[in-house]
C-alpha cells in the first residue's frame, strides 16, 4: 500500500464519510458547547453501528467495559489501602479502546501495550483474579508476582506484556508481527501506546520498518491528550497523530475512542489488511483518562471542569444509553450485569488477598532460561 | 583441523547454525547485499535468501527491539551491530526488554537472541567508534556477555550463544578479525558459555585477559619467560556469567594477579575480577592485584596517542614484574 487508505489520516476525510467520530479541536480547548454537540454526534454515529453486531455481542462489550471500570475502581481502593504497591495507572475513561479493539481480533492474535494495561489484559482474556493477584504481588499473579501493574504477561492468551518505558513495546510488537510473517501464520499483533510515545524514536523506527517490510502490526495510539502532566499541545508540534502515518506511507485512521463500536470497526478494517496482505495500520483513537496519570498524580495540570466535560462522553454511559434507547437491553439485565461484575471483582480481590506471596527462592528464579553457575564445566 | 581467520570462523558458525535451525535469522546494517561491513556475513544472503538475512535501515533501537519481539514469538534472532558503539542507541531494548523479559514475565517469555559485532578499538577511528562496552552489558542480570580471542573460541562460542535460550552480547574485536587459528572441522564443535580457558599454564603469576588483550598477555608471558617468570594466562571468554573459580584456582597457585583489559578502568570488568578474587583468595595473594587498562580518556585519533591509550604487552609484563616485586 503506497498511500493511506480512503478511511485514512485526514480528519476532514474521516468526518465527511462519518465513519469515525471526530472531536472538534476547539472543543478540547474548553468550549463546552462544542463538546456537547460532539456528544450528540458520537451518540448518533454509534447508534448507526449497533446493527452491525448481534445483541449478545453488544451486551458482551458493555459487560467487559463495565468489568474493567469496576476493576479499576477497586484497584484505586486497594492502592489507597496499601495493598497494591508501586505505580498504578488506571484505565478509567479509556475502556472503549481496549474492549473495542480486542473484540476485533482472535484469541491467538497478539497484544502488547504500555503500563496502563489492566484493561487490555482483562479484555485479552487474562482472568481478573490473576491480574489482581499480580497487582497484590502474589505468586498466583499472571507474572507470578515478578511484574506488577506495569508488567502483566500471559502466554496462554498471547498477552505479551505491559512495558514501562514509554514506547518500548512498539519495536517489540513490530518484531512479533515480523515473526508471524516469517512463520507464515495469519496472526496479527495489536500494539497499544499513548500519544506521548509518538514522540519517541521507537515509534518512528518501528512504523518505518513495519511498512518497509509489510508486517501485520496494528499500532493503536490511545491519545488521551496528556503524557503524564504535559498536555499534547505542550509536547507535540503536529498534533494530528494519524497524519504522521504519511511519513511512512502507512494506512491510518482517526477514531473516536469514546465509541466502542467505532474502535472495533476501525480495528476490524486494519485486521483485514494485516491478515490478508501483511499490512500495518496506525489508528489514532482520541480518548481521555478520567483519573490521574497514576495514583500519585495531584492533577494540577487540568481543571475539574475539563474532566467533567469529558465525562459527559463517558464511553460506558454513552453505550448503555444507546443500548437502552434501542431496547437492546432492559433494566433487569443492566442490574444483573452490574451484580455479575461486582462479584467478579470481589472474587478477584479475595483470590488476591488469600494467595501466598512468592517464596523467597523466587528472587533468583527466571533470571536466565539456561542458568550457568560460576565455574560450571 | 583447518587454520582459518576469526572472521571465517564466525561466518562458519552462523552458516552452520542457520542450516541447523530455520528459526534463526540474521538482521543488521549491511549484513546482506554488502556482505557485512566486516565481511563476517559474507555469502549468507546468497545461501539463505532475503527472508533470513535482512538488511536493515540504520535504526538500531528499532531492530534491536524487533529482535526481542521476534524472540518472544518463537524465533532465534542474530542481530548484528556494525559496531557495538551503535548498540548505545539500542541499549533500552537490550537492557529493558531483552534482559528482563523472562524475569518480569514470571518465566513465560525466554529471549534467545544474540547481539553480535565488533567492540573495542579499531584503527584510528577515534572517540565514538572505539569503545569497549562489555562492562555496561555485564552489569545487568539477564544478559550473558561473551568475548572470544581465538578462531576456535569465536566459532564454538558463537554456536553456543546461538543455541542458548538467553540474550547474549557477543563482542568481537575488529583488530582481530584477520587473526588465524586452528578450528575443529566438526559441525557440532561448541565452546560452552561461562567457562574460562587457560591459554598458557604457569606458576609464578596469573594474567587474566580477554579479547584483544589475550594475544598481548601471551606475548607478555613470553617476554617474562626469558626473565625466568612463569605466567599463567587465563581468558574468561564469558564475562557474564564469569568463571571466577578457574581464576581463583590459578591465583591460589601463583599468588599474584594482573588483569589486563582494553576498556577504561573505572567500573570495569578488571575491577570486578579483582574484588571477587580478593573476596575468595585474599589470603593467597602475595601482592596487591594490578590492573592494566585502557586510558581513562575518550579514544584519540592521532596514531601516537591511540597507541598510548591501548595497553601493550610491555605494560602487562611490567605489571607482572611489579606484583612479583622484580623491579
Amino acid at each position: 500500500m503506497s498511500k493511506p487508505t480512503p478511511e485514512s489520516s485526514s480528519r476532514a476525510v474521516a468526518e465527511e464519510e462519518s465513519s469515525t467520530g471526530v472531536i472538534d479541536t476547539e472543543a478540547e480547548q474548553g468550549e463546552t458547547s462544542a463538546i456537547q454537540r460532539d456528544q450528540g454526534k458520537v451518540k448518533r454515529q454509534q447508534k448507526g453501528r449497533l446493527g452491525n453486531l448481534k445483541r449478545e455481542e453488544l451486551i458482551k462489550l458493555y459487560h467487559e467495559m463495565l468489568l474493567i471500570r469496576r476493576f479499576e475502581e477497586k484497584c484505586a481502593e486497594a492502592y489507597s489501602l496499601g495493598k497494591i504497591g508501586g505505580f498504578c495507572h488506571l484505565y478509567i475513561g479509556q475502556e472503549a479502546v481496549a474492549v473495542g479493539a480486542i473484540s476485533a481480533i482472535r484469541k491467538d492474535d497478539y497484544v502488547l501495550t504500555s503500563y496502563r494495561e489492566h484493561g487490555h489484559a482483562i479484555a485479552k482474556g487474562i482472568a481478573p483474579e490473576a491480574v489482581m493477584a499480580e497487582l497484590f504481588g502474589k505468586v498466583t499473579g499472571c507474572s507470578h508476582g515478578k511484574g506488577g501493574s506495569m508488567h502483566l504477561f500471559d502466554k496462554s492468551v498471547n498477552f505479551l506484556g505491559g512495558h514501562a518505558i514509554v514506547g518500548g513495546q512498539i519495536p517489540l510488537a513490530t518484531g512479533v508481527a515480523f515473526a508471524s510473517k516469517y512463520q507464515g501464520t495469519d496472526q496479527v499483533t495489536l500494539c497499544f501506546f499513548g500519544e506521548a510515545a509518538v514522540n519517541q524514536g521507537a515509534f518512528h523506527e518501528s512504523l518505518n520498518m513495519a511498512q518497509l517490510w509489510k508486517l501485520p502490526c496494528i499500532y493503536i495510539c490511545e491519545n488521551n491528550q496528556y503524557g503524564m502532566g504535559t498536555s499534547q499541545d505542550r509536547a507535540m508540534s503536529l498534533r494530528d497523530v494519524a497524519q504522521k502515518a504519511c511519513a511512512y506511507e502507512i494506512a491510518a485512521e482517526f477514531v473516536d475512542g469514546m465509541d466502542v463500536l467505532a474502535v472495533r470497526e476501525a480495528t476490524l478494517r486494519a485486521v483485514e489488511r494485516a491478515r490478508k496482505d501483511y499490512l500495518p495500520t496506525l489508528i489514532e483513537v482520541r480518548t481521555y483518562r478520567f483519573m490521574g496519570h497514576s495514583m500519585s498524580d495531584p492533577g494540577n495540570y487540568r481543571t475539574r471542569a475539563e474532566i467533567e466535560r469529558h465525562q459527559e462522553r463517558d464511553p460506558i454511559k454513552l453505550f448503555l444509553t444507546n443500548l437502552k434507547e434501542q431496547q437492546l437491553i432492559d433494566d433487569g439485565q443492566v442490574k444483573k450485569i452490574e451484580t455479575d461484575v461486582r462479584e467478579t471483582v470481589e472474587k478477584a480481590v479475595r483470590f488476591a488477598e488469600e494467595s501466598p506471596e512468592p517464596p523467597p527462592e523466587d528472587l533468583f528464579k527466571g533470571v536466565y532460561a539456561n542458568p550457568i553457575s560460576q565455574g560450571d564445566k | 583441523m583447518a587454520v582459518i581467520t576469526i572472521r571465517e570462523a564466525l561466518n562458519q558458525a552462523l552458516k552452520e547454525e542457520m542450516l541447523r535451525d530455520d528459526s534463526i535469522f540474521l538482521m543488521g546494517e549491511e549484513v546482506g547485499a554488502y556482505q557485512g561491513a566486516y565481511k563476517v556475513t559474507k555469502g549468507l544472503l546468497d545461501q539463505f535468501g532475503e527472508k533470513r538475512v535482512i538488511d536493515t535501515p540504520i535504526t538500531e533501537l528499532g531492530f534491536a527491539g524487533l529482535g526481542v519481539g521476534a524472540a518472544m514469538a518463537g524465533l532465534r534472532p542474530v542481530i548484528e551491530f556494525m559496531t557495538f558503539n551503535f548498540s548505545i542507541l539500542a541499549a533500552d531494548q537490550i537492557i529493558n526488554s531483552a534482559a528482563k523479559m523472562l524475569y518480569m514475565s514470571g518465566g513465560q517469555y525466554k529471549i534467545p537472541i544474540v547481539y553480535r559485532g565488533p567492540g573495542g578499538s579499531a584503527f584510528q577511528v577515534s572517540s565514538q567508534h572505539s569503545q569497549a562496552m562489555e562492562s555496561w552489558y555485564a552489569y545487568f542480570p539477564g544478559l550473558k556477555v561473551v568475548m572470544p580471542s581465538t578462531a576456535a573460541d569465536a566459532k564454538g562460542l558463537l554456536k553456543s550463544a546461538i543455541r542458548d535460550d538467553d540474550p547474549v552480547i557477543f563482542i568481537e574485536q575488529e583488530r582481530m578479525y584477520g587473526m588465524k587459528g586452528e578450528v575443529p572441522d566438526d559441525d557440532d564443535f561448541l565452546v560452552p558459555l561461562g567457562v574460562a580457558d587457560i591459554k598458557r599454564e604457569g606458576k609464578d603469576a596469573t594474567i587474566v585477559a580477554r579479547s584483544l588483550m589475550v594475544p598481548a598477555a601471551l606475548k607478555a608471558a613470553e617476554i617474562l619467560e626469558s626473565d625466568g617468570v612463569s605466567c599463567e594466562v587465563i581468558d574468561p571468554r564469558t564475562i557474564r556469567p564469569l568463571d571466577i573459580q578457574t581464576i581463583v584456582e590459578s591465583v591460589k597457585k601463583t599468588s599474584r594477579l594482573v588483569v589486563a583489559e582494553e576498556s577504561h578502568p573505572f567500573c570495569g570488568v578488571a575491577a570486578e575480577i579483582s574484588v571477587q578474587v580478593m573476596e575468595r583468595a585474599f589470603d593467597y595473594l602475595d601482592a596487591p592485584i594490578k590492573r592494566v587498562s585502557g586510558a581513562d580518556a575518550p579514544m584519540p585519533y592521532a596514531k601516537n596517542l591511540e597507541n598510548l591509550a591501548i595497553p601493550t604487552a610491555d605494560q602487562i609484563a611490567a605489571a607482572v614484574r611489579e606484583v612479583a616485586y622484580l623491579d
